[in-house]
């Protein structure tokens, strides 16, 4: 478990972390490492390791080569193997419920399980089917749920113990819009409470709106950033001032600012900001004592979307 | 191995259970046709024929009939084994399980109590019926009373588990390879043709069913076990049922 001057707790951290199945290199030379408290999200498209990364750090699968510890717990040891399944959580891509056992009943389950104490049970069992909307449904036949509802009911299940770190393998995945919508809002109020969080996903939106870093997979790991890093990490961002009309005058003014990329177009100039907050004020004001009218400032960037396909395309 | 975890998952196994009305008839179909069947046709085939049944050939005929509590001993674990495999498999649960502290032998024990149990303690009740019954209709010819003796103890005692256990452990194997219950059962049907070939072994008398006889069969069928054992453990680990399991 290393540890910061600020204290900072890698809860994950890998190490050239590879797994192979026969001649296919599933996960190459992963390194990774997600804090205590941090949201980290995992995106990449099918095929590109994702769940191979889940399982291995959950000790469900062994990996072939490279180190991962988990809590400070290495996986690959037998001995740390359960030690690390005690303090984690998972929701597979496949919920895998219990589906003729009631919500309760799937919850008390894993809560015995996991040693928790009879009143630990009844709060968790209680605290999380009620934060999910499903305490009312409680001694419902899983397998009478909606998607939605197994979904929700596979997170609070994977919660029962309070463990450390949750894994996510793609939660909203083929939910419709209101139950991804009622998992995500889960996610982040787990978020508030600092839970240590990592999530697959194919929903870039969903990935922006959570995570606090982001990791870019396709079989090795392409990018990590926030999500505001990566974006501008690809392309950076860009400031289009469009003016009532442009002459010389104000084009030669802007020009002696050594804007990076400059351009101009029809009455619109553009050109790359690194933060536009602190130099867009200079470039307007320039405008303006060149005779120059402004009619609007806009800043634009390559999306979260632009990054993940242009990394992605790249690695392919 | 902690017992209490494996028991935990027999536990939830019995609740799934319940919800089963196949498994229910599997449990209790086999032991009330052995219990109520072999007496009915005693009692039947005397009141036909007198002198069929005769304290010369009744021992035997009766020692054959204990054979089939064996047999269904091996028929219903069958049954439950497959369906709290596949099940699982088709449910897609086993990987939350697996990602629990629970070990793969306290998963796989779970499963073969939830198995075993109730097929022990179906058979254990239908052969009291059966032992009573046959008694009953026996005792007139016999001038005592056939059931209990130390045959059919050694024969509930010791053949019926080792049986029992032989079909829990083939049905994992049989499990890890096939999609659906039915599939399991269709390959599971095999671990019959031992059992029937021992029965017919014993009605031409090439084995007797005495008590060397049931301690040799006992014995070949713990040797199976034990082989079972290995092969059904290393089916049943976390990256084989992830992976390799269809």
């Amino acid at each position: 478990m290393a540890t910061s001057n600020q204290e900072i707790i890698e809860l994950i951290d890998t190490d050239s972390l590879t797994k192979k199945f026969g001649d296919l290199t599933a996960v190459d030379n992963l390194t990774l490492h997600v804090d205590d408290g941090e949201v980290f999200g995992f995106l990449g498209p099918n095929g590109a390791g994702k769940t191979t990364t889940i399982r291995m750090l959950c000790c469900l699968i062994s990996k072939t080569s490279g180190n991962a510890t988990i809590g400070g717990y290495e996986i690959g040891k037998k001995a740390d193997s359960l030690k690390i399944r005690k303090i984690i959580g998972l929701v597979p891509d496949n919920v895998g419920l219990t589906e003729h056992m009631t919500a309760y009943d799937n919850l008390d389950f894993y809560g015995k399980i996991f040693d928790c104490t009879d009143a630990e049970r009844k709060a968790n069992i209680k605290r999380f089917l009620d934060m999910l909307g499903l305490w009312e449904k409680r001694n419902v036949l899983a397998g009478a749920f909606s998607k939605g509802m197994k979904q929700k009911l596979a997170v609070a299940r994977a919660l029962i113990h309070d463990p450390q770190i949750l894994f996510l393998d793609e939660p909203t995945a083929n939910l419709d819009p209101e139950s991804a919508k009622t998992v995500r809002d889960f996610i982040l109020e787990l978020k508030k409470e600092k839970k240590t969080i990592f999530l697959n996903t194919h929903n870039l939106y969903e990935a922006q709106r959570i995570c606090d870093r982001i990791g870019i997979l396709n079989t090795q790991l392409r990018a990590t950033g926030t999500p505001a890093d990566l974006e501008q990490k690809v392309r950076g961002r860009k400031t289009v001032i469009t003016l009532a009309q442009i002459n010389n005058k104000i084009l030669s003014a802007v020009k002696k600012l050594s804007l990076k990329n400059l351009t101009s177009e029809g009455n619109q100039v553009s050109f790359d900001v690194t933060d536009p907050d602190k130099e867009n004020g200079a470039v307007v004001e320039a405008i303006v004592l060149a005779g120059g009218h402004v009619n609007t400032v806009n800043v634009v960037g390559s999306t979260l979307e632009d990054v993940y396909l242009q990394i992605v395309r790249e690695s392919a | 191995m902690r017992l209490s975890k494996a028991w935990l998952v027999a536990s939830r196994d019995f609740k799934i259970f319940r919800h089963q009305k196949n498994i229910w008839y599997s449990v209790i179909v086999f032991p009330i046709l052995i219990s109520v069947l072999f007496p009915a046709v005693l009692e039947f085939a005397g009141q036909r024929s007198r002198g069929l049944l005769t304290v010369a050939n009744l021992p035997n005929l009766l020692n054959s009939f204990s054979f089939f509590i064996v047999i269904g001993a091996a028929f219903i674990p069958l049954g439950i084994a497959s369906y709290s495999i596949v099940g699982e498999k088709v449910e897609k649960s086993l990987e939350p399980l697996l990602a629990t502290p629970l070990t793969d032998g306290e998963i796989l024990l779970g499963k073969a109590i939830s198995a075993l149990l109730p097929a022990l303690v179906a058979m254990y009740a239908g052969a009291t019926v059966f032992m009573v019954g046959v008694d009953a209709v026996t005792f007139g010819e016999l001038g005592y009373t056939y059931f209990p003796n130390w045959t059919f103890a050694v024969l509930l005692l010791i053949v019926v588990p080792v049986a029992a256990l032989m079909s829990v452990l083939y049905s994992v194997i049989v499990s890890s390879r096939v999609n659906d219950v039915r599939s399991a059962n269709g390959s599971g049907i095999l671990i019959f043709f031992p059992f029937l070939a021992i029965y017919f072994a014993s009605e031409i008398n090439l084995i007797s069913l005495d008590i060397t006889g049931l301690l040799i069969i006992a014995g070949i069928l713990f040797a199976i076990d034990i082989a079972l054992y290995f092969v059904g453990t290393a089916a049943f680990q976390r990256e084989e049922i992830l992976t390799k399991w269809k």
